[in-house]
């Protein structure tokens, strides 16, 4: 950003937070912690992304606040230059959730990973979905846990070989985009942290969109699962199996495309077999749930075909707005509350 | 016909059946009838944790006992004068309480050959001569009833299920009690069934009419007024006290309350309670577990809200590594141990002192935090401003130990003052605090205190990160330097030990001042144990009694207290939890008496141990 505040984003995400009055750059984001991730780390090019990006929201820098759980992703609110509380293994959704419904003008962040927000955080994450309070969760997939040196993680693989499984993992991953979609989520997307271009757009969408927002980040770990996600980042593979998710435009990679399967389901085919007609135009404001969860599914069980980007964007009403009313309403009725009147209330007598 | 009116000083009635026959809300109504007439009292609800276990067996009675005297008292007292017994279970579950000569008034028409098996009678006990020690009152409660709805719009089934309510009219008979209160109570709740209301009120008043004439009672009782201290009074149980106490602390702190909660025996009221006032700006969060709870109320906390979770025992046991977030973070929290019988599920409805130790340690690593006890149900409101003061004035979590013996007792309870409450105003900080006038340090500790600021999200220029991790004395960068962890533990302890300078001092009551003997507890033995204290006294005994409500840190001139009787009993509804505590730092030989039956100590039980302890002398 040059000189100048920008203009408001999009959507009603944003809507109650504050607006900076003075132009911002990535250097108002960055805090003077020395970061400490290993070096060649994933989370190095999500940091400086989402750094650079903030400045477009044009918000208060001091009405946004990161919060996280545990883990290496965990350390990322230490390095931004905003409110951040980085809080305890799987447990930073529960306490974003009574922050931004107790704040509504926050702009509030959640970083996690695949441990902390699918294994130990599993039912924190879940309920943050379905309650749709507005704030945006950021999950680092790497498929490993990294912060404990290299126990497979509940994204890694079936056979997975790591210090805790020598003869290979035996269960079965999940797939976040699935999970959180079967959670009810209003806002799910995928993005890499190698595409920044890509990132920020899916960002600003997230912001954008009033509620909770799940973005699963795919993030390379060099030390522990180097490569996971080579094949999206080769530049001789990653056209062919990247299907981009773009509301209103047909899926397609370069040389594949989605259509309706004969079972009723969606099956992805050779491009070039496919009239344009018949490939799946992708409708993310779709209320129905059930082709983005089979879109979702594409990517089982390895990288020949990868949807990235938008799978859902529905508006629904949010927890934190839904609260507010209710506290309205009851003034509303019968006004304000008085200390003495309540003490006063129920059944009372005099003595003396 | 004039019936004989006899005047007596106090009376403890006890009203028993299965849990479907309303004995809760029996005894609700006669607390409030007696609340109004202006005796003191004190209520022990008892019941199982089964909503409906099965009907007529022994672990489906539940009971309700209210004690009610012309005179100040202090428990619901230890043995029955009256038991209701709306079916021979509850007679079976009940009558070994009772000492000879009660009165017991016995619902005959649920003695049939099949209800009295279920329990193990082989003959009616009403009709065998076996409770012959008491004067038993045999009344087909069930078929007066009936009989009095004839006519009614009501089946058969809402007809019979009216008996309780024909059971209240005899009682209030009995004892002279007021009745629009409770006419104009049935018209409410049954305000969208008025047949059903009428139907009620009118076995009510059948029951009334029935004492007036019936042979079967030939003595009716007054129990004068209490002279209670004047004042405004209400009757009220300890998780109301303790739901109004939290509002009066946010009203007082200026700050919206949060409640994030899950579901729990005995304490969920509290969650109920606070979830009916949102007029007040208070937010309840029905969490999606007792992790999510806590939580929610600490990042409510970081954003400036008065956080407050309310659980029992497991849910503590579940908050743990929140709670040591929020003594590292420190940021002010309240979290609401309505104590139970563990461990584990243990026994949901009935009371325990057995989560100090939990309190006190359960924690990883040297996580001290501040603890306050209520003494009894009304205090539970003072207890409560009281804990919110400590965590929004330290910036600490704190807990809040009541428990199911409290949280649903009863008791009058004299209004305060609005005025008379503290100001529990907090100063945010709003700009930098760094002697450069630029750099905000979020570690930087007040002096006297010892507590950090609070700067909350919104505040510009003050954005800073807080964790888990051991943070940098001052700055609060994150720091694994080893001086500065020793410091910052010991700068955390010396935070919650210089909260001693800021809470009462130990009074003893010891009225001759020449007591050899102290008896000392904290919680809600309060009762009974001044009850207990009482009888000694006024047999003669002499004996000086003192109650702990800040359990950490101790107040400061614990140890000289302890220091100057030769002997200190503590009874605890534990295994000695206190006594380890004060035992290790006073090194003081504490003789400790324990019972843990679910159920609080009897005063007669008490006063007899007390006796022991001075005849031993």
């Amino acid at each position: 950003m040059n000189g100048h505040i920008a203009p408001p984003i999009g959507g009603t995400g944003l809507t109650l937070i504050p607006r900076a009055t003075e132009k911002q750059t990535l250097k108002d984001f960055k805090s003077d912690q020395e970061v400490r991730w290993c070096p060649g780390c994933g989370d190095y090019a999500i940091l400086a992304a989402v750094q650079s990006f903030l400045p477009e929201l044009g918000l208060k820098r001091e009405n946004i606040v990161f919060v996280s759980g545990i883990g290496c992703s965990s350390r990322f609110p230490y390095y931004l230059n905003t409110y951040g509380f980085h809080s305890i293994h799987g447990r930073a959704p529960a306490i974003a959730t009574g922050l931004a419904a107790s704040r509504p003008d926050l702009s509030v962040w959640v970083i996690t990973g695949d441990g902390d927000a699918l294994s130990i955080g599993g039912n924190h994450l879940i309920h943050a979905l379905r309650r749709n309070v507005n704030m945006n969760i950021l999950l680092f997939n790497n498929r490993i846990y990294g912060l404990t040196k290299g126990q497979y993680s509940p994204t890694s693989e079936v056979g997975k070989i790591t210090k805790s499984t020598p003869m290979g993992s035996l269960d079965k991953p999940f797939n976040p985009i699935s999970l959180a979609l079967g959670a009810e989520a209003g806002f799910v997307a995928r993005t890499l942290d190698s595409d920044r271009k890509h990132l920020q757009s899916v960002l600003r969408e997230a912001v954008a969109h009033r509620g909770t927002s799940l973005v699963e980040i795919y993030q390379n770990c060099n030390i522990f699962n180097d490569n996971a996600f080579e094949p999206l980042k080769d530049p001789g593979l990653r056209d062919d199996i990247t299907l981009r998710l773009e509301h209103g435009l047909p899926i397609v990679s370069a040389s594949k495309a989605v259509r309706r399967a004969a079972n009723g389901g969606i099956e992805v085919v050779e491009r070039s077999t496919v009239p344009e007609g018949e490939i799946l135009v992708h409708d993310a404001h779709n209320p129905d749930p059930s082709v983005a969860f089979a879109l979702s599914r594409l990517d089982e069980p390895a990288f020949e075909h990868v949807p990235i980007g938008i799978f859902r964007s529905v508006d629904r009403p949010t927890y934190d707005t839904l609260m507010t009313e209710q506290l309205e309403e009851a003034v509303a009725e019968r006004g304000p509350g008085q200390l003495g009147d309540l003490l006063r209330g129920g059944d009372t007598w005099q003595v003396g | 016909m004039t019936k004989q009116v006899q005047q007596l000083d106090r009376v403890i009635i006890r009203f028993a059946g299965d849990s479907g026959d309303g004995m809760q809300l029996t005894g609700d109504r006669f607390t409030a009838e007696t609340a109004q007439f202006g005796n003191d009292l004190s209520t022990l609800p008892n019941f199982p944790a089964e909503i409906r276990a099965p009907a007529g067996t022994l672990p489906g009675v539940s009971s309700f006992q209210l004690h009610f005297a012309d005179h100040d008292i202090l428990t619901p007292g230890d043995a029955p004068n009256v038991l209701v017994a709306m079916n021979p279970a509850a007679l079976k579950a009940n009558i070994g309480d009772l000492p000879r000569g009660a009165d017991v008034i016995v619902n005959t028409d649920e003695f049939t050959k099949r209800n009295l098996q279920k329990v193990g009678y082989a003959a009616s006990p009403v009709d065998d001569g076996s409770l012959g020690e008491w004067r038993v009152h045999a009344v087909p409660l069930t078929s007066l009833t009936v009989k009095s709805l004839e006519g009614f719009a009501v089946s058969k089934k809402d007809a019979e299920r009216a008996k309780n309510m024909f059971a209240l009219g005899l009682l209030s008979w009995l004892y002279h009690r007021p009745t629009e209160a409770t006419v104009k109570f049935l018209e409410t709740k049954f305000a969208k069934k008025p047949d059903i209301a009428k139907a009620n009120i009118a076995a009510f008043q059948a029951g009334w009419n029935f004492g007036e004439t019936t042979e079967s009672f030939s003595v009716s009782y007054e129990i004068k007024p209490a002279k209670l201290t004047p004042g405004l009074y209400r009757n009220i149980s300890g998780n109301q006290a303790l739901a109004l106490g939290l509002i009066a602390a946010s009203v007082q702190a200026k700050l919206p309350l949060f409640l994030g909660s899950y579901p729990i025996t005995p304490a969920s009221d509290i969650l109920h309670e606070l979830s009916k006032h949102k007029r007040f700006g208070i937010r309840t969060f029905q969490a999606e577990d007792e992790i999510a709870g806590v939580g929610a109320a600490l990042g409510a906390a970081f954003g400036g809200a008065l956080g407050v979770t309310t659980t029992s025992g497991p849910g503590v046991a579940l908050k743990a590594e929140t709670v040591g977030l929020a003594v590292t973070t420190e940021l002010p929290l309240l979290v609401v141990d309505v104590q139970r019988a563990g461990p584990s599920t243990g026994m949901p409805t009935k009371t325990e002192q057995t989560d100090l130790l939990m309190a006190m340690f359960g924690r990883n690593g040297e996580s001290p935090v501040p603890i306050v006890a209520p003494a009894t149900p009304s205090d539970c409101f003072d207890a409560a401003v009281e804990a919110a003061r400590i965590a929004v004035k330290y910036r600490t979590p704190v807990m809040l130990l009541s428990d199911g013996y409290l949280a649903n007792g009863s008791e009058p309870w004299r209004l305060p003052e609005i005025e008379d409450l503290p100001d529990l105003s907090v100063d945010f900080q709003v700009e930098p605090n760094d002697e450069d006038g630029e750099t905000y340090l979020p570690f930087k500790r007040d002096p006297q205190t010892l507590a950090r600021p609070w700067a909350v999200p919104g505040t510009p220029g003050l954005e800073h990160r807080i964790g888990g991790i051991e943070k940098a004395d001052g700055t609060g960068n994150i720091s694994y330097d080893p001086n500065n962890h020793d410091l910052m533990v010991r700068l955390r302890q010396a935070k919650i030990d210089g909260i001693a300078q800021d809470i009462p001092q130990l009074v003893v009551d010891d009225p001759g001042g020449d007591a050899r003997v102290l008896v000392l507890g904290w919680g809600s033995t309060y009762g009974p144990i001044a009850a207990a204290v009482r009888r000694v006294r006024k047999a003669g005994g002499k004996v000086a009694q003192v109650h702990v409500r800040h359990l950490n840190p101790l107040p400061s001139n614990i140890g000289e207290v302890l220091r100057s009787y030769d002997k200190v009993l503590l009874p605890e509804i534990n295994l000695g939890q206190l006594a380890l505590l004060l035992r290790a730092r006073f090194l003081v030989d504490i003789i400790s008496y324990n019972r843990v039956r679910g159920l609080p100590f009897k005063a007669e039980e008490l006063a007899g141990v007390i006796q022991d302890v001075i005849d031993s002398e």
